[in-house]
């Protein structure tokens, strides 16, 4: 028995007032159910196995990149992140890892990603804020349904669906408005990004604008503050750990998605900050290489090791988020 | 007098600057829907979805990938929705909310939904491909690789990972609003914990069940990262027939489609009839889920 206290909201997990032997008022189980039962625990433990096995495949190929003796030797651990010399003497960072010798410098992807996904939130965030600012504190009350509905609606459009608008259509627009050099660029994957970040940041913002309690708003009013005031001054900063946390998981969101960057982003490795240039990300690298690489060598490993730096970032910055969101439910006094 | 009109002023500027913002949301759903319809329209014929590609993909239809894409989804929710439900039945009834081993479970369901779709795809191929088939390669004795090569099975159980945590924060949620009354009556009746939950826990959140079933289902349709290297296939010429075999689905295709057709400007209607398919799957999916979700609020 846990010996936490607890408020135990149905009586088929309730400990006890009396002491009784029993930790339910429910009869004994029978032998088949008993079995059930069991089965019912080892299934809510496998999401836990589930998440280690993630860690461990994904960690299990990528550290042979380090350990292992001959791979260290062919590819320094140095060599992912510094610079070589180029015929001309400038240094330059190259992945190519299909040439002889591989080049394997990780520097040009790590910029495509973030290069991406700057963007994404550059334009998300804005308009997600004040989106959800809008609906928490504005908008009429038979606008609210209608929106989130919306929002639900194209937070789940396919990725691979938002790509091919980017590809087909969006970078057309782009290209009219901005005469980027390449057609297929880092601001047309970082704009097709912003599609699938802004839902989420909305939502969590939304949430976290929502667990302000009203006495907030009526003691703001009270004290003569417009709606004005009372949105931008109060509940705004009494929601920013939560809205922070919409935008960190926004972040996650853009670093981690794949079919999206892979149609829009033009793929092509280069390490410049330009975003009208063509751009390959950590996950677009993974999904194109994967499949034609030779198991075990070090192009292999290295996609592990991107891998699982990608699953590190995201299950880092999902325990972070969660924890500002719930320490500001405590704050407020709207916590569960 | 004059700071007060001011305040107005910028009250309003503020209204009118969220209400823009939320527009913008909506324009850009309508603006990818009616790309998909635009463009994709008129190539959604009856022969579309009853033939396979033809002609390098440049003709024909998408039967494949639309039995491909059944297939999947329909393996991976038989997987994720019991599995879902369970995880769900354990925290709900068998241990307090609050305890240890409730929040681990919760913590890694949690984690489980913020790990990236492509991420799932390693995972999928050096454990499920590489580990489980080669092991039961190993142990049936197959000539050759039968289970050890990207197959529908191990693309649908990547898939289950991936939209498990979706069906077990419905199910949970749903299991949660079960009023206590109707749990009470039926232990005091004589039923068993476990005659409690079959009988009056899983049938009363139902709805609630049905909700993440058809959440996951859209997800999973949709997704196309978890299945590169697990099983999926560029160009197959007949149906899948075992859990081994590879298969076609519509979110693959679509991107083959668009990024590796020898003549793009013939391929683009069949692009869009591609997505407006998935769009379709996808939107039916989230739709019937708000439904169901009004209803079963609408219900208490």
């Amino acid at each position: 028995m846990d010996a936490e206290p607890t408020v135990h909201p149905l009586p088929l997990a309730v400990a006890p007032a009396t002491a009784r032997p029993r930790a339910s008022l429910a009869r004994r189980p029978r032998p088949l159910e008993r079995l059930a039962e069991g089965l019912v625990r080892v299934t809510a433990y496998g999401a836990v196995a589930a998440v280690g096995a993630v860690l461990f495949f994904v960690l299990r190929e990528a550290v042979p990149l380090f350990a292992d003796a001959a791979l260290a030797l062919e590819v320094p651990a140095g060599s992912l992140f510094s610079p070589t010399a180029a015929a001309d003497g400038a240094w330059q960072f190259v992945w190519q890892p299909v040439a002889e010798p591989p080049k394997l410098n990780l520097l040009p992807l790590l910029l495509g990603s973030l290069k991406v996904t700057l963007v994404a939130l550059l334009v998300a965030t804005p308009v997600a804020v004040m989106a959800a600012l809008w609906v928490s504190e504005f908008a009429p009350a038979r606008a609210r349904q209608p929106v989130k509905i919306v929002v639900e609606l194209l937070a789940g459009v396919p990725s691979v669906v938002v790509g091919v608008f980017a590809l087909s259509v969006l970078a057309s627009w782009v290209q009219r408005a901005a005469h980027t050099p390449h057609r297929l660029n880092a601001l047309v994957a970082g704009l097709a990004l912003s599609l699938a970040v802004a839902p989420l940041v909305f939502t969590v913002a939304e949430d976290a604008l929502r667990a302000v309690p009203d006495s907030y708003r009526a003691a703001g009013r009270a004290l003569g503050a417009d709606r004005r005031h009372v949105a931008l001054g109060i509940v705004l900063p009494a929601a920013s750990p939560g809205i922070l946390a919409g935008i960190a998981l926004g972040a996650a969101r853009a670093l981690g998605e794949t079919m999206i960057v892979l149609l829009a982003s033009g793929n092509a490795a280069i390490f410049d900050t330009d975003l009208g240039l063509s751009t390959r990300t950590v996950t677009a690298t993974i999904a194109q290489e994967l499949g034609e690489v030779t198991v075990g060598s070090a192009h292999w490993h290295v996609l592990f090791v991107l891998g699982a730096m990608l699953v590190v970032v995201s299950l880092g910055v999902n325990v972070a988020s969660d924890a500002a969101m719930r320490h500001m439910r405590r704050k407020l006094g709207t916590g569960s | 007098m004059t700071r007060k009109r001011r305040s107005r002023t910028g009250e309003r500027a503020l209204w009118v600057a969220g209400a823009s913002a939320t527009l913008v949301l909506v324009a850009l759903l309508v603006l990818v829907l009616g790309d998909a319809v635009t463009s994709g329209g008129s190539a959604l014929t009856w022969t579309f979805l009853s033939q396979p590609p033809r002609d390098g993909m440049r003709a024909g239809g998408v039967l494949p990938a639309i039995v491909g894409t059944a297939l999947l989804t329909l393996g991976m929710t038989v997987v994720a929705v019991p599995a879902g439900v369970a995880t769900a039945v354990w925290l709900v009834a068998y241990v307090p909310k609050a305890s240890r081993r409730a929040t681990l479970v919760r913590v890694a369901v949690a984690n489980l939904a913020a790990v990236p779709a492509v991420v799932f795809g390693l995972f999928g191929l050096g454990f499920f491909v590489s580990v489980v088939g080669k092991r039961m390669d190993a142990v049936l004795q197959t000539a050759g690789p039968v289970w050890g090569k990207p197959a529908l099975v191990w693309s649908a159980l990547t898939l289950a990972l991936l939209t498990l945590p979706v069906v077990v924060v419905s199910a949970e949620q749903a299991m949660r609003t079960v009023p206590r009354d109707l749990l009470d009556a039926s232990l005091a009746l004589g039923a068993t914990r476990w005659q409690t939950i079959v009988r009056v826990l899983i049938p009363e959140a139902l709805p609630g069940i049905m909700t993440g079933t058809v959440l996951a289902i859209g997800r999973g349709a949709g997704e196309v990262a978890p299945i590169l290297f697990t099983g999926v296939a560029y160009y197959l010429p007949s149906l899948p027939t075992s859990p081994a075999d590879p298969f076609m689905s519509l979110g693959y295709h679509a991107y083959v489609l668009a990024t590796q057709s020898p003549d793009p400007a013939r391929t683009r209607p069949l692009l869009g009839a591609t997505v407006l398919m998935l769009l379709a799957v996808t939107l039916a999916a989230s739709s019937a889920a708000i439904v169901l979700r009004s209803r079963a609020r609408g219900r208490r």
